[in-house]
């Protein structure tokens, strides 16, 4: 079976068919979405299936097809560990996302509900064919394509922002991904001179190129991964993003979204130039602790939730920068399964948080206070959510961060005990979100907001019951995603010719 | 049954879950069923504990699953029972049962009993896990878990303000230490290749003096992060802000003692370094001292009782931290500890009970004529704790006084003395709360009635009230003996001449005890004043904590809120600025982007250094290696 291009392709056919219902017929819309999402999470769990984790092959389950025959540039599709889960990831949060956002609209007249979804849809799309894609030109064009349904989202869609703010928000985070993305065009151009006039990811890994080249090739990849991670001091636009996106977009863009940057990194930066990146290493491996530590203050001193959330995600992206770049399989391994776990605790309180934004009609925490008298259930996913985000051992974030700590603690115990005062910070900034949030004496206004005296809804449930049952099955079982990912982080090491990657 | 140790967290574990999820649907069946599962464990554990006697060696061990297999490193869900493990095991869920019961009727009335009972069970399952396990991250796991059990009760009256700051503190205190505590597996793994206790016990003598004092200090950070000792001792005392069957079974009977077990657990790593011994014994004698003279200076109930934790908490550091024979001899001091301060506090609880919350000791007195159980009850957890014969903390305190005797150099003398100190002023602190509470005349408050509390509260106090009196004597050889295997090498530390002979040691010890109880009697006999009086800067001290507080706000909270409104405001106006300025050239001067960018240059620069600053300050810490 044709997995990797039917799981790329249905989403889009599925942001196409869904474009072209009615405004008047918003239930159909959400319907055709939900179905569709569930059609590639069906797709996902195949592709799991026919993955062989135990294979030597590099890449698995390839297609190619004939698209610019001039340049070498093909339609191929394969996937390793990493890929796999990250395409596994994105499936599942999707109809989350679709669910959660369910009602989101419903009030707000003048946006076209099928819109919103189809641009949901094209997201998952095109996010799923930059997993997907194993040829460098493919890969840039979905990078690309990428920013556009996301720009729109934010834009367009963002609850309780003014208008002005979403749209400096979409602005920025476009210019921001797209000087990224300009930039590695330049270095997809110059990968296919030096690299024998091809585009194949397979064949380039292959490539001879001079120090020199290689260094300038690997910077032009790194910024723009850099940017969409982001790592500091890139970082800036996510907070004006994550704060302006409605909370399913915000979800995808922080739960998925970014991780194509980390991805990136993994799959072309190590791959392609190993010199490079061993070369570069030191200074990735500073950004990434800059970012641990200084966006853990900054996210202590939010007042803004979703704003909040959005600095604490790029604290955690540097906990995955250092794992990338310590270079041994336990770091590694960690990395890859922070992506995937952090897609699911973050996610979760994004989606959360949009539970209670919509009640409150507010991002402000001082807009809160004593919220869990009016409304414990969701109070206690909320904190659930916060455990999970900090990661508190028995949940799946835990072992990424143990990973990680523990990988780069072998190569360079230094940076391992700066970023472990990362974790105590993740309990203040959590901590105090939530006591100012949902503990305390309640909030007057509070009870008089209609919306607050609504507890969790069934609908509601249905949303964060899957990630509540994840985060714990993969807190106390994370083997069977582990044994998907060790082969393929060895792998990559191995291309980066590190020589203790059996290690 | 030895090969079902899984049951006995597994049990809890269902119960908390069910429980969690049942909420209100449950009032009626829920808090017995929250009753039933630790009593259960506790069936389970005594049968495993007499199994246990039988074999040889007395050590089993499971692998239930594998946890995280990463390369070399292959941590396994692993369990393992011995006698160290048993005895807690015995504690826990034994100790743990008669408090879940007084709970049912000290919390009959809650309407979030059900969600309490949850997080009880859910504590005991966590506790479990933590002797339970097989290698360090399974303590680890086990130890945030009662980190977050412990969050969830403290702040378990969510709405006091008070309350939730105190659980917020507990777990953010809590969270320095265990940071400690990974960074020691993390060191084991890099060192060992290992973290299975077995592994790394057989290994650790390859680790220079260096590797295993640094090792020994991140493990010990760890300790004194969850059992309140110093420096980290301060969130213990606000945790009372908890319903007080939290603070007894929590808060003085187990999960602060998790601390002695991670140190009597890996006693080949601390035997192994004088250096390291030394500082322990440091630290338990600062803290047994510190605990005391804070303790005689409060007035809350649950506060004295509380400070008189970390005190006692502190012999037991002193013991573990003398190392050879005196591990055993810690280990049944938590034992006796358990039963009498579980006591002591169930007994303030019901003191409470009967006088609408109070907790100010100015405020009680004569209640020994209204209350006859708890104040009988309670007499036996004051007369075990200041170590009068034949009770249970005469048996077990006064050895470890005794062995800090014997450390072979002049620190004996200070240790030692500081130890017979600590028991002058522990009877003295006691005796006050004992007396302004159950005698001289009555200072109440208007309107109080006081009475007796349910058979359901009183029944377990009675359970503890006889463990204080006789745990200590059963178990002073009996429980040592069946330990000392567990402390490897213990046959072969040197044996040093008690710098003064062991008679007079317990006899001084005694008599301190008499001597303070009495002093206290003398003053506090015929009441005390209602109100705090002026005082002189010692007490004053002892009042605000020694200022262990206010050193905590001045040098770490109020700097950390200026960094951070300060990081705030450079983010969001400098590197922001930055970035897009760099943008706009870029991109070729969009308009837009010059708009976005308006003004701000002297931010920038600043920001820009301060940028640099940070990023050349993490490449230095990457080249340290």
């Amino acid at each position: 079976m044709k997995y990797l291009s039917l799981i790329t392709v249905v989403p889009l056919i599925g942001a196409l068919v869904v474009a072209f219902v009615p405004r008047s017929k918003p239930e159909l819309a959400k319907l055709l979405t939900l179905a569709f999402s569930l059609v590639v999470f069906g797709l996902a769990v195949a592709t799991w299936f026919a993955f062989d984790a135990g294979s030597k092959a590099r890449l698995q389950l390839q297609e190619s097809y004939t698209w610019i025959p001039a340049w070498d540039a093909r339609f191929t599709f394969a996937v390793d560990g990493i890929s796999l889960v990250m395409i596994a990831l994105t499936a599942l949060l999707v109809p989350i996302v679709v669910l959660a956002s369910w009602k989101d609209l419903d009030n707000s007249g003048k946006r076209s509900v099928p819109a919103y979804f189809a641009l949901i849809l094209a997201l998952e799309g095109t996010m799923i064919g930059t997993f997907t894609a194993a040829d460098v030109l493919l890969f840039y064009v979905f990078f690309e394509v990428m920013l556009v349904p996301m720009y729109f989202l934010i834009g367009s869609f963002g609850q309780d922002v003014p208008t002005k703010q979403r749209q400096y928000a979409a602005v920025k985070f476009f210019l921001y991904s797209l000087v990224g993305g300009l930039i590695m065009l330049a270095a997809v151009i110059g990968l296919w001179v030096v690299g024998g006039k091809t585009f194949e990811w397979a064949s380039l890994v292959n490539a001879d190129m001079s120090t020199g080249v290689e260094r300038w090739l690997f910077l032009g990849f790194f910024l723009a991964f850099a940017i969409k991670a982001p790592f500091f001091p890139f970082h800036t636009w996510l907070p004006d993003a994550g704060g302006a996106a409605p909370a399913g977009a915000a979800a995808l863009l922080v739960g998925v979204m970014d991780k194509v940057g980390t991805f990136g990194i993994l799959r072309y930066c190590l791959s392609l130039f190993p010199d490079a990146s061993r070369y570069f290493a030191p200074l990735a491996i500073a950004l990434s602790l800059v970012g641990i530590i200084y966006a853990a203050l900054l996210a202590v001193g939010q007042n803004d939730l979703k704003r909040l959330i959005s600095y604490t995600s790029i604290a955690h992206f540097g906990f995955i920068g250092i794992g990338i770049f310590a270079f041994t399989l336990q770091a590694g391994s960690g990395a890859v399964l922070y992506m995937v776990n952090h897609g699911l605790a973050t996610g979760l309180l994004f989606l959360v948080v949009g539970m209670f934004v919509v009640r409150r009609g507010s991002t402000l925490v001082t807009d809160f206070g004593g919220a869990g008298k009016l409304v414990p259930l969701l109070a206690g996913v909320f904190f659930f959510a916060g455990m999970a985000s900090l990661a508190l051992p028995g949940l799946a974030p835990f072992v990424s961060e143990f990973l990680v700590l523990l990988g780069v603690f072998t190569v360079n115990q230094t940076v391992a005990v700066i970023a472990t005062v990362g974790i105590i910070l993740a309990a203040c900034y959590v901590l105090w979100m939530i006591q100012r949030t949902t503990q305390g004496t309640l909030n007057p206004t509070l009870s008089t907001v209609d919306g607050m005296s609504r507890d969790i809804s069934k609908r509601e449930m249905v949303v964060v019951a899957p990630l509540i049952v994840l985060l714990l099955a993969l807190g106390f079982y994370p083997k069977p995603v582990l044994d998907v990912i060790n082969p393929a982080v060895e792998a990559t090491l191995t291309e980066v010719q590190v020589v203790e990657a059996g290690k | 049954m030895l090969s079902n140790l899984w049951l006995l967290f597994a049990i809890p574990a269902a119960s908390a879950t069910i429980l969690l999820l049942s909420g209100k649907r449950a009032l009626k069946w829920g808090p017995w069923l929250g009753v039933i599962a630790p009593a259960i464990s506790f069936v389970l554990g005594l049968i495993m504990f007499f199994q246990l006697r039988d074999l040889n060696p007395r050590v089993t061990e499971q692998n239930l699953w594998s946890f995280i297999p990463v390369g070399d490193l292959q941590v396994s869900f692993g369990l393992m029972f011995d006698p160290l493990t048993a005895v807690f095991v015995l504690l826990i869920t034994g100790v743990g049962s008669l408090i879940h019961l007084y709970a049912v009727g000290y919390m009959a009335h809650d309407e979030r009993r059900v969600t309490f009972f949850g997080y009880f069970n859910l504590f005991i399952t966590a506790m479990l896990l933590l002797v339970l396990g097989n290698n360090y991250v399974m303590l680890y796991l086990g130890w945030e878990g009662v980190g977050l059990a412990s969050y969830l009760l403290i702040s378990f009256w969510y709405t006091r303000p008070s309350a939730a700051t105190a659980g917020k503190k507990a777990f953010i205190m809590n969270r320095v230490g265990d940071a400690g505590f990974i960074l020691a597996i993390f060191l084991m793994f890099a060192y060992l290749n290992t973290v299975n206790y077995g592994q790394v016990f057989e290994r650790v003598g390859s680790l220079s003096a260096n590797t295993m004092l640094i090792l020994g200090l991140l493990l010990l950070l760890g300790a004194c992060g969850k059992s309140g000792q110093f420096p980290l001792q301060a969130w213990l005392p606000d945790a009372m802000e908890g319903p007080t069957p939290v603070s007894a079974l929590i808060h003085a009977a187990t999960m602060v003692t998790a601390g002695v077990y991670v140190i009597a657990r890996s006693n080949p790593v601390f035997s192994a370094n004088t250096t390291l011994q030394l500082i322990v014994v440091s630290v338990g004698t600062i803290t047994l001292l510190l605990g005391c003279i804070i303790g005689c200076a409060k007035d809350d109930i649950k506060r004295v009782l509380a400070w008189s934790t970390v005190s006692q908490i502190g012999y037991m550091f002193l013991g573990v931290g003398l190392g050879g024979g005196a591990y055993a001899l810690a280990i049944i001091h938590l034992l006796a500890h358990g039963f009498f301060k579980a006591n002591m506090f169930l007994g303030a609880g019901s003191v409470m009970h009967g006088m609408k919350d109070q907790v100010d000791i100015r405020r009680f007195g004569a209640l020994s004529k209204y209350m006859k159980i708890t104040w009988l009850t309670f007499m036996m957890g004051w007369l075990a704790i200041i170590g009068i014969p034949p009770l249970s903390g005469y048996f077990t305190k006064e050895p470890i006084i005794a062995a800090a005797f014997e450390r072979g150099d002049w620190t004996s003398w200070l240790f030692g003395w500081a130890a017979l100190l600590g028991a002058l002023l522990t009877a003295f602190y006691m005796t006050r709360l004992f007396v302004l509470t159950f005698h001289g005349p009555k200072r109440w408050t208007e309107g109080q009635h006081p009475h007796e509390s349910p058979p359901v509260m009183w029944i377990p106090l009675v359970f503890l009230a006889i463990g204080s009196v006789v745990a200590g004597y059963l178990m002073h050889t009996s429980v040592v003996d069946w330990l000392n295997p567990v402390f490897a090498g213990v046959e072969n530390v040197p044996e040093y001449e008690p710098v003064m002979p062991h008679w007079l040691i317990s006899v001084l010890g005694v008599a301190f005890a008499v001597l303070g109880a009495g002093l206290a009697w003398a003053i506090f006999g015929r009441g005390t004043a209602l109100e705090p009086e002026p005082a002189g800067v010692v007490v004053t001290a002892a009042r605000n904590n020694l200022y262990t507080d206010a050193f905590n706000e001045v040098v770490f909270e109020k700097p950390g809120r200026w960094l951070t409104r300060a990081l705030v405001y450079v983010d969001n106006k400098g590197v922001d600025g930055v970035v897009n300025g760099l943008a706009a050239l870029v991109g070729g001067g969009s308009g837009r982007m010059r708009r976005l960018q308006t003004g701000f240059v002297r931010s920038y620069a600043l920001s820009m250094l301060l940028g640099g600053v940070l990023v050349l300050g993490a490449l230095l810490a990457v080249r340290l290696g």
